[in-house]
């Protein structure tokens, strides 16, 4: 369960509220269930992570988000089941009483270290902060297969004004399928193709964005966990060496288009803007936004 | 939703292929009409209201065996006709091996290159493919065909085998196994040339089982008795006696039966087959639809034996998916059969139609006020839709990736429903438990394993084929049974179990085949696969082959999978090519290492298998050293 967040805005205030994910507490049971020798109570209906979260302990996610349907493709926040012949992953499995779980054994960090070194091997993760800390944390080294392991790097693609899709940096998490799909924008513009290591998120036969069913909405940016998925101002600026996030500030503020009052933070540097997103907790957009919302913003620093 | 579509449009034909496909399922009883619930996940994007995308499999299938290949045109106007956004049925479309989407020659010679056809000169006869028609994947014959290496096929009695399919208004296949070059190219110059007829590929039942005709066998005792296309040929030899003794019975009693008879699933988990009858049947007053689903996918390199039983006495399938189908409160089933199998699927097309026909299938089946149909879907070319919840996605038009579990099928399994999937020979045991009763079917073998078993002996063995045993008789016995070790006589392995089991050594023969026998020994039955490599044999190039097979099965959704299959294959070729990373000894730690994680953390059996056979050989023989 996500707690409630009371970042106040420096100028409207913003109306806050849990990420939707468990609906009713109250109507619901409560089950007791033992992590790694703690007991704690959840709802039914909570998933291992959210009981995780309740103790406070860290499980690593990259292919999760509140917003979206678990898919638990990515397999690092596994855990170890009592009586469970292979390890289960927190993020989806529901509790179930009497639970006896392990997050930190050895067969768990094993697993969460070898999945992180097969990511880090074959992909590019030089823009996926987490990811890295995650693979600190786990002490992985990608390094490990060899020079001569297959990667999926292949050349960014660039088909439109408004984003980048660097596949090479891409770890197949579905968020932005999910993002494209029912879970927010159901516009479909993308799926994911092919089978296996060549496996890869792709628009019908691989024709330009501009073609396809795209709205250019950038919510699937906005779930991207590892950058592959970015603007193209930020993508611009990251090739010049001139993007430096220590340097921007974010500011709070809705969305002046229309009525529906999307939340969104206006990222500046050098009192530029240089991107827009919106807080993944925001009662409103829940981290999505339109096309207007992410990319119509170059009027408000038209100083003419 | 609006769907967008680029401009590409369909030729006459293209939509013809469609429109003709859309119209066979429209009036087949058999198809079911979901309720289109989704669980949310991403694979099940859309509206719930879109209630055609379960026939997106089907009209694909269409589409490839008409013109050869899937053109953007085409795709749009079947996403159209189904309401199915276009880059997801080109998700769907580029999962599957049988699938163009580039344009490719009308005729395809499917040339096995896998485990069991090694044995038997596959390597050979690919290089003479190679000097009489060019390199594999590169067209030939004026660009009318071209010839690519496959893995198994479920041809492994007949090794070395190939599959011959031909596009076009009437589209062919044509089997050739054993094969030589000359007899791949002539058929591939036919088919060209529009010549090939509708011939089937008959079961020959004197090659591919060895022990046709035998009076003790329960499971094999119709193979080339009778004619698989006939009903009444079937209750002549007691076809259709248990489904009436099972709807005498009640559904409750079926269940008992099935339940103490401890059958355990034929193929390859061993779930006891009654527990997941009883689960699905205590939802019956849910109002909910349950399905019957028979799994003949059959992909596991090495396996046959479900093939032999849907070509040669497809009706017992038939029957007994109709007595689950009772016991469970289903009215719909369907047979999943994979997309290399032509034949069968048509045999038990001819026989669907034949049982409708004598009120064995349709509703109030026998008068009896029961009523159940079936449909086949064909697999397009993916082991991984032998999995069960891969098997619901393909049947649902999704990509057949596995779902995580629980829920488990009998909760959430075709549609959301509650589902029973058994394997084909489980279903054909069926018969014998409702005709002889549980109990007595529980005495028939050991203690653990009750009742027969089919093996699948192949390899260098002197009479490949199936063979049915009560459980009981040890690796030598069953060897013995198909004529002794063949190739050099002196035998190096035993592979039991397929790519997802394990290597025996020559000192484990006496190892009972049993589920509790081969587990005490590391290894597992799995498929019923026992496939024999002569002191010949270079194993490490059996290693790599089973390496490459999964790095070229997995689906690709989890990543202990994705990336786990392709770092094992690296490694063993380093390993085969001496050129190890450090010491051969780091990189067979890192090889288990591997395989632990894929173990744990891979979602499905798949990944959590791709490692066993090549650990088991590598822990028995020092191969790399």
């Amino acid at each position: 369960m996500s707690e409630q967040l009371q970042a106040p805005s420096p100028l409207i205030p913003v109306p806050r509220a849990p990420a939707p994910e468990i609906p009713a507490a109250a109507a619901r049971d409560e089950l007791e269930i033992t992590i790694d020798g703690k007991r704690v109570k959840v709802c039914e209906g909570a998933t291992i992570l959210d009981a995780t979260k309740k103790l406070g302990i860290e499980t690593p996610t990259l292919c999760f988000l509140e917003t979206l349907t678990p898919v638990n493709v990515c397999r690092v926040c596994v855990v170890e089941l009592e009586g469970s012949r292979t390890l289960v992953p927190a993020c989806s499995r529901k509790v179930e009483a009497g639970m006896v779980i392990r997050t930190d054994s050895e067969r768990v960090r094993l697993s969460r270290r070898v999945v992180l070194e097969f990511l880090a091997s074959s992909v590019d993760v030089s823009t996926a902060p987490q990811l890295r800390a995650y693979m600190k944390r786990y002490k992985a080294r990608a390094e490990k297969f060899g020079p001569r392991a297959a990667t999926v790097a292949q050349p960014p693609k660039i088909d439109n004004e408004l984003y980048v899709r660097d596949y090479s940096k891409c770890i197949l998490c579905y968020k932005c399928v999910e993002a494209c799909g029912v879970d927010a924008q159901n516009t479909f513009a993308i799926g994911v193709a092919g089978r296996g290591f060549h496996a890869h998120i792709a628009t019908e036969f691989e024709i330009p964005l501009t073609n396809s069913a795209c709205v250019y909405c950038g919510n699937c940016i906005g779930v991207c966990p590892t950058g592959a998925l970015m603007g193209k101002i930020e993508y611009e600026m990251r090739a010049a060496g001139t993007w430096d996030e220590s340097r921007q500030t974010r500011t709070e503020t809705i969305c002046p288009y229309c009525g529906v009052g999307c939340g969104v933070t206006v990222h500046a540097q050098n009192g530029q803007i240089v991107k827009v997103s919106s807080p993944i907790d925001h009662s409103v957009t829940q981290g999505n936004l339109c096309i207007k919302g992410r990319f119509g913003w170059q009027f408000m620093q038209d100083h003419e | 939703m609006d769907l967008h579509l680029t401009e590409d449009k369909a030729s006459p034909e293209e939509e013809a292929a469609v429109d003709a496909a859309l119209e066979k399922l429209a009036s087949s009883p058999g198809e079911a009409t979901p309720l289109g619930a989704t669980d949310g996940h991403a694979r099940s994007n859309g509206l719930p209201a879109r209630s055609k995308r379960h026939l997106l499999l089907p009209v694909l299938q269409a589409i490839q065996e008409r013109l050869g290949w899937i053109s953007p045109g085409a795709l749009n106007y079947a996403s159209l006709q189904l309401g199915v956004p276009p880059a997801e049925a080109h998700g769907v479309a580029s999962f599957y091996e049988l699938f163009s989407l580039t344009p490719r020659p009308p005729v395809v010679a499917h040339v096995c290159d896998d485990i069991a056809c090694m044995t038997r000169g596959a390597g050979a006869l690919c290089g003479d493919l190679e000097r009489k028609l060019g390199p594999a994947g590169s067209p030939c014959v004026d660009g009318k065909a071209l010839w690519q290496r496959s893995s198994c096929l479920g041809l492994c009695e007949r090794a070395p085998a190939a599959l011959i399919t031909a596009a076009g208004e009437t589209p062919r296949e044509r089997i050739v196994a054993p094969a030589k070059a000359d007899s791949i190219s002539s058929v591939v110059a036919e088919a060209a040339l529009g010549r090939l007829t509708a011939e089937i590929d008959r079961l020959d039942s004197k090659v591919s089982v060895p022990q046709a005709g035998q009076s003790q066998l329960r499971l094999l005792g119709r193979l080339g008795q009778a004619d698989p296309a006939s009903v009444d040929d079937y209750r002549r030899l007691g076809g259709y006696e248990a489904l009436k003794k099972a709807l005498d019975f009640g559904a409750e009693r079926v269940i008992r039966e099935v339940i103490d008879s401890k059958l355990l699933g034929r193929g390859g988990a061993a779930f006891p087959a009654g527990k997941k009858w009883q689960a699905v049947h205590a939802q019956r007053n849910l109002h909910r639809p349950h399905y019957v689903i028979c799994n003949a996918d059959e992909s596991e390199p090495g396996t046959f034996k479900d093939r032999i039983l849907m070509e040669g006495d497809p009706f017992a399938i038939l029957e007994g998916m109709t007595i689950a189908a009772f016991a469970v409160g289903a009215t719909k089933g369907y047979i999943y059969i994979r997309g290399e199998y032509p034949f069968a699927a048509r045999q038990l097309e001819k026989a669907i139609h034949a049982a409708r026909a004598q009120s064995f299938l349709g509703s109030s089946i026998l008068g009896r006020g029961f009523s159940f149909d079936i449909a086949i879907r064909r697999g397009a070319g993916a082991y991984i839709c032998g999995e069960e919840t891969a098997l619901f996605n393909s049947i649902e038009g999704y990509r057949g990736e596995p779902r995580n579990k629980p829920p488990f099928p009998t909760q959430s399994g075709l549609f959301h429903e509650p589902s029973v999937v058994n394997n084909v020979e489980t279903l054909v045991n069926v018969l014998e438990i409702i005709l002889n009763g549980g109990a007595a079917y529980s005495r028939i073998g050991t203690a653990n394993s009750s009742g027969y078993r089919l093996f699948c002996l192949s390899g260098h063995v002197v009479r490949p084929g199936v063979y049915e045993v009560p459980f009981g008789p040890t690796i030598r016995d069953v060897i013995e049974v198909a004529g002794g070790v063949g190739g050099t006589g002196r035998l190096q392995a035993v592979l039991l179990g397929g790519a997802a089991g394990s290597f025996v050594s020559p000192k484990e023969l006496d190892t009972p085949l049993t589920f509790e026998g081969t587990r005490a020994i590391g290894a597992t039955l799995g498929s019923g696969v026992v496939l024999l490599f002569d002191d010949s044999v270079d194993l490490k190039q059996i290693l790599l082959r089973i390496a490459a097979f999964f790095r070229s099965e997995t689906c690709g959704q989890c990543v202990p999978c994705r990336v786990g299959t392709m770092r094992q294959e690296e490694a063993l070729h380093r390993l085969a090519q001496r050129k190890p990373l450090g010491s051969n000894e780091q990189e067979s730690a890192l090889l288990k290492e591997m395989a632990q994680a894929m173990r744990d953390a891979s979602i499905c059996g798949l990944g959590q298998t791709a490692s066993g056979a090549i650990l088991s050989a590598m822990d028995r023989w020092s191969l790399f050293s």
